[in-house]
């Protein structure tokens, strides 16, 4: 079937010319918002993951809580001091996020203007496009190997949120831990509604009724499918919830707060 | 070879005209002989009036109700055409149509399921048993695409955007069909062996109609002018439940499915009114209680069998036309003139998974929830029974050459239309249609010598005919005759008639016919729909005026034609008899009757006693 | 009684084409369809607009109203603020024909090159069964009315040159509904990497936002068939899998079929007629 071509569609009149468009409502608000979010949000990670440890020292870890960006810790000895512990286990977040369907979305509208919003105008340098058919962005299609990888720091964060009750043997019920498990709900909500998992658990199947095994994987997969439809919801409250963590952890770890629990 | 030179010319063995359910079906049919096959429509692909159709295409499969026969399905469309239906075309749909609707399936089609894993079949007004294979409120959508695709595949030439204008016919019978394409107005011929004509109805000669601009009646016009014969003109089928508010929207399609599902007519003061109006004779049929009406809804609702009767609102098309009509004028209407149709007593989530279109359409249109509250209705002109004659098993008409199927031929209806035969007739008579077209177009000499000779004077003068409205510099405009023409039909030829506006009528269509031979259209000749009126009013003012002479011919009432002079069905006057019409030699429009075809024992039993 | 101004764009190839001014009275319930109808039927007899059922269920009348691509039946006057002009304009991404006409028959071409529906030949067909809920993925994209809408608003056709040919999302959701037909025996994943053009979305979802039959194109058939060209090419361990195992890559062949003989526990009175 590989002689079957695909005609060329003949040229339309959509005027050129970046943000060119007849719309007339403020399509930019959405891009815009989540644009300036994202950086923000990206920035401080990157720097609290990267850039602090090296700079400031270790001010991750403090009575039990891990900042979720280091974990599982990794801190081998021969780690010289310029490399921050987090990015040995950050690359993987990282790239689970910035191949994930709906992060793509969002930043090739509002980083690459392709397009800047739906019906509006692109910059003439798009005008040769190959987008995800080649190098770099064909190996978006490793999305799912993200996916499977990401398990791995979120089976330690559950770690890490129930160890944050126990720290050094008793009992304790701080705010830290509240953040932590409503963070790692968030996150798994966000791994779970992966619109790859979805396909692999069940969507990549033609019948759902056939077998016994077959019906059960289609029970999977509406459920998932019901996670799925709120994505991009998972993906920006995880988002957030992430770095509040960090940031809770950082202020403990530097006294600027107290973390408010009641101990057994 | 163009007979005329510098035409743009295309031969094809079958050129089907109109690309519907009936004309792709009958397409592929011809195709799958082996024929070069050309299918012309005035629309793009897949946009004609069966994308429309929503309720879905009767066929007794008996997957739903065991007791489901061909035998069945043949009584209940005999009967609901008030025995005027030609039996062997009644015969043939009923028995080929779950075939049919079979053979969609294998081609892609998805319809809705029922437990065990088969296709789905729902009740319909009429049909005695769930008979309506479905998808959802889009059955139309689901057929068009698969037989679409299907013709694709085929490697059907498809001609879309091109309007036929004048078949040309010569000794041979029909020859060629000239046209033009809508794009650019450049004129167009198409020489066939044999020609298919299936563009189906005429609902824009009404003001309220749930039809598109394309239903102006050009399949019959052209065949009437062509030297064929329509029959049953007068058998215009109201459908009872269009929308009625807002005024953009009047006269667009509530489908049947809502009853089908449950929805229960009401008049303003809350009466469920169909009691009142369901006929002596066929009493029985129907639920006798509120309650008992209830226990079928919940048994349908839940996909479990029952033993009630169907409710009142399930009866036929023309019965609750009048019904609701009745309500409006005696003053029980809705403040917008119509009545109530409630559906919102069933559980929400059912409704939007069994109408969804509906749910949007009322949403979208009319700012109204029909999970929550009741829809207000009206009847519309939805379909006409009437068509050109057609010889049963190869869809012939009286001009050699010349097939017909689907909405534009008559007989296979009679007096009135169940819900979803249409889809079927589309089904197994364009197939046939296509078979005889192909068995025609092959008993000719192969190649070029098996083409008939096309006329070039003819030709020349349907140039002629195609350029005058652009070329006159003064005239009537083309859009106050079609509004003048609406209001003739809606007001004297609607669903109630007598002598007098039938009379009054056609003294009108006259002068309207005066003034569409004086149209003049402005701009040019791309895509220009004041040009394309021009044509369809002339095709218009054609079936309106076959519609009012057979109205005015026939002084009884049956199904779908009510005389309020002629009240009662007289059939010892018109029992048996259809209205004919056919161009006289002086070119004027002559009708007259003929008698059905005498009906086989073996069928007659199958009807009972009565008939 | 209120008044629309609608700025309507007239127009053929080959000029530069203008906005012609009306105004239109205002009915309740009214959408720009209808005003353009009584442009029609009032000012402007000639002007050039397609449109059939009225219902938004033939997908004919797409027309860009004040820059974003809708069905103009189905778009009311009354979401409209109308002290301001109403401006219509066809669909973009395709060439004029005339006024708010375009030439769309290269969606036809393109949908002809997917290949058709195709079951297996072993079966007949009074065997097979499928249930509901093994066709509601199929039925959604069966819903679609063939507007065009969300090939005018990609990206992708609308403001691109690309080395190959891109199919659109429209036919994307009509090869997803036949990837996902569960007895289709067919294997199209080559043919959308390639002769599609699949690689060219970057699921930006603006043919999810315009789409009148809200299908989840984006969400529900172009991921879908992403991960699925991904399992078949992208995808080292399941090629290895494959290999391993002997399986032809891109044969279906194997695949469980709906039908009767290993059907699903309802089929009790299966058969029965
Ligand atoms: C809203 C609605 C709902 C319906 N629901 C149902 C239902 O649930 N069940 C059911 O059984 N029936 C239903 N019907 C009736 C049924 O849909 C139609 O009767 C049927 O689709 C007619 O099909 P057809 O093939 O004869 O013609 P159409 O599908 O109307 O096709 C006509 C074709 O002819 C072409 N054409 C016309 N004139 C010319 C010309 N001059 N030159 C070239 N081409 C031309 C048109 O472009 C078009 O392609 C419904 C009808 C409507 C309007
Ligand atoms: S999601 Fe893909 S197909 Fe849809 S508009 Fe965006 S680029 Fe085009
Ligand atoms: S997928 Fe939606 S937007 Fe695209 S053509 Fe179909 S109905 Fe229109
Ligand atoms: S799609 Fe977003 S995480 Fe996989
Ligand atoms: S006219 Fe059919 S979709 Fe608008």
């Amino acid at each position: 079937m590989t002689t079957i071509r695909t005609p060329w569609k003949p040229p339309g009149t959509a005027r050129t010319g970046l943000f060119a468009t007849n719309r007339r409502d403020r399509w930019w608000i959405a891009p815009g918002v989540q644009g300036i979010l994202f950086t923000t949000l990206a920035g401080y990670l990157f720097f609290s993951g990267i850039v602090w440890t090296p700079l400031f020292g270790t001010a991750y870890e403090v009575d039990g809580y891990l900042s979720p960006l280091f974990s599982p810790l990794i801190a081998p000895g021969w780690l010289p001091a310029f490399i921050s512990p987090g990015l040995l286990i950050l690359w993987i977040p990282l790239g689970f996020r910035a191949t994930c369907y709906y992060y793509r979305k969002a930043y090739y509208r509002f980083y690459f203007a392709d397009p800047p919003g739906c019906a509006v105008g692109e910059p003439t340098i798009h005008k040769r496009y190959a987008m995800e058919s080649r190098l770099p962005f064909i190996l978006q299609n490793f999305h799912r190997f993200f996916l499977y990888l990401a398990f791995v720091p979120l089976f330690f964060l559950w770690v890490d949120a129930v160890g944050s009750l126990f720290p050094e043997g008793r009992v304790r019920l701080g705010l830290g831990s509240v953040i932590f498990f409503v963070n790692v709900v968030l996150l798994m909500g966000f791994s779970m509604s992966c619109n790859s998992l979805r396909h692999l658990a069940g969507g990549r199947l033609d019948c759902f009724s056939c077998t016994r095994r077959e019906r059960a994987q289609h029970s999977v997969w509406q459920r998932l499918t019901a996670l799925n439809r709120h994505h991009m919801a998972w993906a920006w409250v995880s988002f957030i919830s992430v770095s509040l963590a960090d940031v809770y952890v950082r202020l403990l770890a530097l006294g600027v707060i107290t973390d408010p629990a009641i101990r057994f | 070879m163009p007979p005329v030179t510098n035409l743009e010319t295309h031969s094809h063995d079958v050129v089907v005209i109109g690309a519907g359910g009936a004309g792709l079906r009958a397409a592929i049919e011809a195709k799958a002989a082996g024929l070069s096959v050309g299918l012309v429509c005035k629309s793009l692909l897949g946009k004609a009036h069966t994308v429309m159709a929503e309720g879905g295409v009767a066929a007794a499969l008996g997957n739903v109700a065991d007791a489901d026969s061909w035998q069945v399905h043949f009584r209940d469309t005999m009967a609901g055409g008030k025995y005027l239906n030609n039996a062997r075309m009644a015969q043939l749909h009923a028995m080929e149509a779950p075939a049919r609707v079979n053979e969609l399936e294998r081609w892609g089609a998805v319809f809705d399921r029922t437990p065990d894993g088969r296709i789905l079949q729902r009740p319909f007004g009429g049909h005695s048993h769930a008979r309506l294979a479905h998808v959802g409120d889009r059955t139309g959508l689901e057929m068009i695409r698969t037989l679409q695709d299907r013709a694709v595949a085929a490697g059907i030439d498809v001609y879309m955007e091109a309007t036929i204008t004048r078949l040309i016919t010569g000794r041979a019978g029909a020859t060629a069909a000239f046209g033009y394409w809508r794009a650019t107005g450049s004129p167009i011929l198409f020489r066939a062996k044999a020609i298919v004509l299936a563009t189906g109805g005429i609902g824009k000669a009404y003001e309220v109609t749930s039809n598109s601009w394309e239903y102006s009646g050009d399949g019959h016009a052209l065949a009437y002018e062509a030297g064929a014969e329509l029959i049953d003109m007068e058998f215009v089928q109201f459908h009872p439940t269009g929308m009625v508010w807002p005024p953009g929207v009047r006269g667009l399609l509530v489908t049947e499915a809502v009853r089908g599902e449950g929805g229960i007519l009401r008049n303003k003061d809350g009466e469920r009114f169909m009691w009142k109006y369901l006929p002596d004779e066929r009493r029985g049929e129907y639920a006798a209680t509120d309650e008992e009406a209830t226990r079928w809804v919940t048994a349908l609702s839940e996909g479990r069998r029952t033993d009630a009767r169907r409710p009142p609102e399930l009866s036929t098309r023309d019965n609750v036309a009048r019904a609701i009509y009745t309500e409006v004028k005696e003053g029980r209407g809705t403040p917008h003139g119509g009545v109530y149709l409630d559906i919102s007593y069933l559980p929400p989530e059912h409704v939007r998974r069994k109408l969804p279109s509906m749910y949007e359409q009322f949403k979208e249109l009319a700012d109204v929830d029909i999970t929550k509250g009741p829809m207000e209705v009206g009847p519309t002109t939805h379909y006409v029974m009437g068509g050109i004659r057609v010889e049963p098993d190869s869809g012939a008409t009286t001009v050699p050459g010349l097939f017909a199927a689907g909405e534009c031929a008559g007989g296979m209806h009679g007096a009135n239309r169940l819900g979803g035969n249409s889809l079927s007739d589309l089904l197994v008579f364009g197939a046939r249609a296509g078979a005889g077209a192909t068995s025609h177009a092959i008993n000719q000499p192969s190649g070029e010598a098996g083409f008939p000779h096309v006329d070039p004077v003819n030709v020349r003068e349907a140039t002629r005919e195609l350029a005058a409205p652009l070329e006159r510099v003064s005239g009537d405009d083309p859009y106050a005759i079609q509004r003048d023409l609406q209001a003739t039909m809606q007001s004297l030829v609607g669903i109630f008639r007598v002598q007098a506006d039938l009379d009054e009528a056609l003294t009108q269509l006259a002068a309207l016919r005066e003034r569409g031979q004086r149209v003049q259209v402005a701009g040019g000749r791309s895509f220009n729909p004041g040009w394309d009126l021009a044509f369809e009013l002339r095709n218009l003012i054609t079936v309106s005026e076959a519609i009012a002479r057979s109205a005015r011919q026939r002084t009884e009432s049956r199904g779908a034609h009510s005389r309020l002079d002629h009240p009662e069905t007289d059939d010892a006057r018109w029992g048996g008899l259809n209205s004919v019409v056919a161009r006289a030699e002086d070119g004027t429009m002559a009708v007259s009757t003929s008698s059905l075809p005498t009906v086989p024992d073996e069928l007659r039993a199958l009807l009972g006693t009565a008939h | 009684m209120d008044t629309a101004h609608l700025r309507v764009f007239r127009g053929e190839p080959n000029e530069p084409g203008r906005y012609e001014e009306f105004d239109v009275p205002v009915e309740e319930g009214m959408v720009v369809l209808d005003a353009l109808h009584w442009v029609q039927g009032h000012a402007a007899p000639d002007l050039a607009v397609r449109w059939n059922c009225k219902a938004a269920k033939c997908g004919s009348c797409s027309a860009e109203v004040d820059g974003r691509p809708r069905l103009t039946c189905k778009t009311r006057l009354s979401d409209f603020d109308l002290d301001q002009p109403i401006t219509v304009e066809p669909m973009r991404a395709f060439p004029l024909i005339r006024d708010l006409v375009t030439d769309v028959s290269w969606n036809y071409a393109v949908n002809a090159t997917i290949e058709p529906f195709k079951p297996p030949d072993d079966v007949p067909q009074s065997e097979w069964r499928w249930q509901q809920e093994d066709i509601e993925r199929v039925q959604e994209y069966r819903k679609c009315i063939e507007c065009f809408l969300c090939q005018d608003v990609c990206h992708v056709l609308r403001n691109h040159e690309t080395e190959r040919p891109f199919m659109g999302p429209r036919f994307l959701v009509r090869a997803a509904g036949l990837e996902m037909h569960p007895l289709d025996q067919a294997d199209r994943r080559e043919y959308l990497k390639d002769a599609g053009g699949i690689g060219y979305c970057n699921i930006t979802k603006c043919c999810t936002e315009v789409c009148p039959e809200h299908i989840k194109i984006t969400d529900n058939a172009i991921i879908p068939l992403k991960e699925r060209v991904a399992d078949e090419f992208y995808d080292p361990i399941q090629i290895v899998w494959r290999t391993l195992r002997g399986r032809r890559p891109g044969s279906a062949a194997g695949a469980e079929l709906p039908v009767l003989p290993t059907g699903p526990g309802g089929t009790s009175d299966g058969g029965s007629s």
